[in-house]
């Protein structure tokens, strides 16, 4: 394949002047697009950080490091992230190696139950537990005083464990994905060997699976980490109640008046350089998974048999997504349509008052739903056209430095949205183009922020499928853009789709960035459910986020139908 | 001019309406509300006023709908968040040289200071505001008191008895309210931004060092303790805005009010013009209409709101302001105290 590639991409300069393909306009506009998308914002947060009137100056970092409320958040956000990490690769990692290597029973349901945790909005999670374990009127801690006669609560869902706990609820679902895809890969015959010389099944899951699991688990670790430190809605919902800032809920403070971009800018750049140093850490761990055993599809797979344990293993399965997802949406429907949602769900405590109120009398919430939809398509569209484009590029190698660009590609994987937002808010305030004020700045904050996903998607897509059918219609006189419409994308469908889906979820629950970026005119429903939030609208807040699961639901499930696949779990369909 | 249904009116053919619309413009001028009717027909030109607004949602949604009602084809945009979070988007719509906002509506009076000093805001004095006692106008004319609430303590009277419950600042301070108590944010609300500044200057700072002590559950919004206390999720509220108190309770939850003996931090809230005013006519028309009897009137019937003018009447069932002692922090000290406000705040809250 290294050599196929050669043959096509790495031609001499001189050769690709004479063979001028016309669709090169397209391959550089697109690169360019790209590169200024990334450069713009970083480079704005650099230089604000580093300017004041005299000149450059590294006082405000000095601000920012001897401030003891902003080093109390820093130190917040640390251990949320780690233990938020853990119980994620733990959660994570041992739901991945029962749906694929085990006989768990209703593995399907399993899957769906985990894309629905991928799909739920952390920050929506977040609300539905304050309303299910705060210490007083939450509905869990009711029914254990209920059932115990206990005057404590069980649980207080403000506090540093609580914020810990509903994060890992919704960043499990990655380590989920990544575990999951690997064990498919692992063949058995390691496994066989093992039984053979005698060893028990958790013996070999302990000392074959896990091993060959591990370079997977790191990589899952430390997106869950990093994933945890982006978040703004879940802290801001579960720890500033309690008193409690992290890194991102810091930054948004800084916006209010009177402004210290400055601060804020300073403050961004250890987040990114903290975020970069782990993005390097987990290409060490994943590039290094040189297993032979892991690198094809062949071997045969055989399921681990649960014996006795596989009911009560299913029982803690489905306890572990009953907390991601049943409760959260069973409270949230309760919420939606009570009175009073502390009260019992009564006939005199029934109304659709709320529905009716959310979506036909308060005036932010039609433009807020069609705003985000409009978003969620448009970024979507362009973000797969953009993400295929690029990674044709680097590919196909198109263009010199091509690799350059898969850099630039995945850069916004190590820029928090609230950071994005800071960089885009400075870019983007102040003439020459101000796009502030409109949804184009949050479309491009959103295309930022979700090129990493679409790239790789499209990527590993464009990795699968042989160049040989492209350089055949080449041969026959198309030029790369027509040979990329008529051959390549047809191929790729799947995952172009998959692509697209991705975006399109991504988009749809964006808070960290938005709240930086939204005016009354672009509010998106991320936006406005927090801004309920911070009025204690809890039925409006309940109606809004409901309708925002549905919607996803329905787009993903009409996706996958279409394209035959399950998008999220990655997985194809067997047909 | 109540009399008038000017949805009625409206849809007749062009000459017909237009010959009725002066009409009308001639017959209410002679009527007590004037200068609506002149900006009535300007108003449906530009066709709608953007409102800023930190009133509660359901109050400000529900004025809105009045006001749409009223004047059939002008549409109320409105916009609600705390009253720090409105000056901070307004700063940044100015700073970006965006014009979006036509009136500004937020409970803390020191906004206004800051407004008129930046040159932000356009000089228009409603009519009725005549009779508005001082407190109530700016000497300058650029912005009025619209509505003031209280601030106060409140608690939940299915799980705190009578008895028990705290009945004056210093008892919130007794440990054995420890997790029980929320407060909202000066940071985010005028409300509490004018409640702390009228408790410092009654106590001192110590007194919220003190009260910090009992582990306060934070919220935002001075409408949030409102439902956090009839949850019972916590069941005291050591602050919050009393109109929003109220309406809670009307609606059959379980809620008390106290107003405390050693003085009620009285908020004035303050509603302005933007001098940049997309729509100059729809907000003077808007003005006028907050303004007029009948809509403070509503604002104390139905909202729950005291007002500055004299001739409303309040429900039975709410104090008079002058039989309560008031503590009203003038205009520019809170201006001034604003970021010190939130800066010792957040140092003895943590958030």
């Amino acid at each position: 394949m290294a050599a196929k590639v050669g043959t096509i991409g790495q031609t001499p300069a001189g050769l690709r002047l004479k063979h001028w393909d016309p669709s090169l306009p397209v391959w550089i506009g697109a690169s360019a697009l790209l590169v200024m998308l990334m450069a713009l914002p970083l480079g704005a947060i650099f230089t604000t950080s580093l300017k004041d009137e005299a000149g450059v100056t590294l006082s405000k970092y000095a601000e920012v490091f001897t401030n003891r409320a902003f080093l109390s958040a820093i130190w917040n956000t640390l251990i949320v992230s780690f233990c938020v990490g853990l119980i994620a690769v733990m959660t994570g990692g041992l739901l991945g190696w029962l749906v694929t290597r085990t006989d768990l029973p209703w593995k399907n349901s399993v899957r769906a139950l985990v894309m629905a945790s991928f799909v739920t909005p952390p920050f929506l999670g977040a609300f539905a537990w304050t309303l299910l374990a705060g210490p007083n009127a939450g509905a869990l801690n009711k029914l254990y005083r209920t059932l115990t006669g206990h005057e404590d609560a069980l649980f207080n869902i403000f506090s540093m464990p609580g914020l810990i706990f509903v994060m890992a609820l919704y960043s499990f679902p990655f380590v989920f994905s990544m575990i999951a895809n690997v064990c498919e890969l692992i063949a058995s015959d390691l496994e066989d060997a093992a039984v053979i010389l005698g060893a028990n099944k958790w013996t070999t899951a302990r000392t074959i699976t896990l091993p060959l699991a591990l370079p997977a688990l790191l990589g899952g670790f430390i997106v869950a980490f990093l994933h945890s430190l982006s978040l703004f809605g879940a802290p801001a919902i579960l720890g500033l109640p309690a008193g409690l800032h992290t890194i991102t809920t810091q930054i948004w403070t800084l916006f209010q008046y009177p402004p210290r971009l400055d601060l804020a800018a300073a403050f961004s750049v250890p987040l990114l350089l903290a975020t970069m140093l782990l993005i390097a850490l987990q290409k060490k761990f994943l590039g290094r998974r040189g297993f032979s055993t892991i690198s094809g599809k062949g071997g045969e797979k055989r399921l681990v048999r649960l014996g006795w344990a596989r009911i009560p293993i299913f029982v803690v399965v489905l306890l572990v997504l009953s907390c991601s997802v049943f409760l959260p949406y069973w409270i949230l429907l309760k919420a939606a349509f009570s009175k009073a949602w502390a009260m019992p769900f009564e006939w005199d405590n029934f109304t659709v008052q709320n529905f009716y109120y959310t979506l036909f009398q308060y005036s932010d919430t039609q433009r807020a739903v069609i705003n985000t939809f409009e978003l969620g398509i448009l970024t979507a569209t362009a973000g797969t056209l953009l993400a295929t484009l690029i990674a044709y590029v680097t590919n196909r190698h198109v263009l010199r430095g091509a690799r350059f660009l898969s850099f630039f590609a995945l850069a916004p994987l190590v820029i928090p949205g609230v950071v994005l937002a800071v960089g885009l808010f400075i870019v983007y305030s102040q003439p020459p183009l101000i796009l502030y004020g409109s949804v184009w700045i949050l479309f491009v904050a959103f295309l930022t922020k979700e090129m990493p996903i679409g790239y790789s998607q499209a990527e590993s897509t464009f990795k699968s499928i042989h160049p040989e059918l492209e350089d055949a219609s080449r041969i026959l006189g198309a030029n790369r853009l027509t040979a990329l419409q008529h051959i390549t994308a047809p191929l790729a469908r799947s995952g172009l789709i998959a692509a697209w889906c991705f975006i399109f979820i991504g988009v749809i629950r964006e808070l960290s960035a938005a709240i930086l970026l939204f005016t009354p005119n672009s509010k998106v429903i991320s936006v406005v459910i927090f801004d309920l939030k911070e009025e204690g609208q809890v039925g409006a807040i309940s109606v809004l986020g409901i309708l925002l699961l549905v919607v996803s639901f329905v787009i993903i499930l009409s996706v996958q139908r279409l394209s035959g696949r399950e998008v999220v779990s990655g997985r194809e369909q067997p047909s | 001019m109540k009399t008038f249904e000017w949805n009625h009116v409206i849809p007749t053919k062009a000459g017909i309406h237009v010959f009725l619309l002066l009409v009308l413009s001639a017959m209410s001028t002679a009527v007590s509300m004037g200068q609506d009717s002149a900006l009535f027909p300007a108003a449906k030109k530009e066709s709608k006023v953007v409102w800023y607004t930190s009133l509660a949602i359901p109050s400000s949604t529900s004025i809105a709908h009045t006001f749409r009602t009223k004047y059939t084809g002008v549409d109320v945009e409105v916009h609600r968040t705390g009253s720090q979070r409105v000056l901070q988007r307004v700063m940044q719509e100015a700073a970006a040289g965006i014009k979006n906002a036509d009136v500004i509506h937020t409970s803390d009076a020191g906004n206004f200071v800051l407004f008129k000093d930046k040159a932000m805001l356009l000089k228009y004095i409603p009519k009725t505001t005549e009779v508005f006692p001082a407190g109530f106008k700016d000497k300058d004319g650029f912005y009025y008191g619209m509505r003031a609430t209280l601030s106060v303590i409140a608690y939940n009277p299915k799980i705190v008895s009578d008895v028990d419950a705290p009945k004056t600042w210093k008892d919130l301070l007794n440990p054995k309210w420890k997790g029980k108590m929320v407060s909202a944010h000066p940071g985010y609300s005028g409300i509490i931004m004018t409640h702390v500044v009228a408790l410092v200057n009654l106590y001192g700072w110590d007194y919220f060092r003190d009260l910090a002590k009992n582990n306060l559950h934070l919220v935002q919004s001075a409408n949030d303790p409102a439902g956090v206390v009839a949850s019972g999720e916590r069941p005291v509220g050591v602050n919050g805005a009393e109109y929003f108190y109220y309406k809670t309770q009307k609606q059959g939850n379980p809620i008390k009010i106290i107003y405390p003996k050693e003085g009620i931090p009285l908020v004035v809230s303050p509603v302005a013009i933007a001098k940049d005013a997309p729509h100059p006519n729809a907000a003077k028309l808007f003005m006028e209409f907050i303004f007029s009897k009948e809509m403070q009137q509503l604002l104390a019937d139905r909202e729950g709101l005291y007002t500055g003018h004299p001739e409303v009447t309040y429900p039975a069932d709410k104090p008079k302001l002058k039989d309560l002692k008031l503590l009203s922090p003038d205009a520019d000290e809170l201006e001034k105290r604003n970021a010190e406000v939130r800066k010792r705040f957040v140092e003895l809250f943590g958030a």
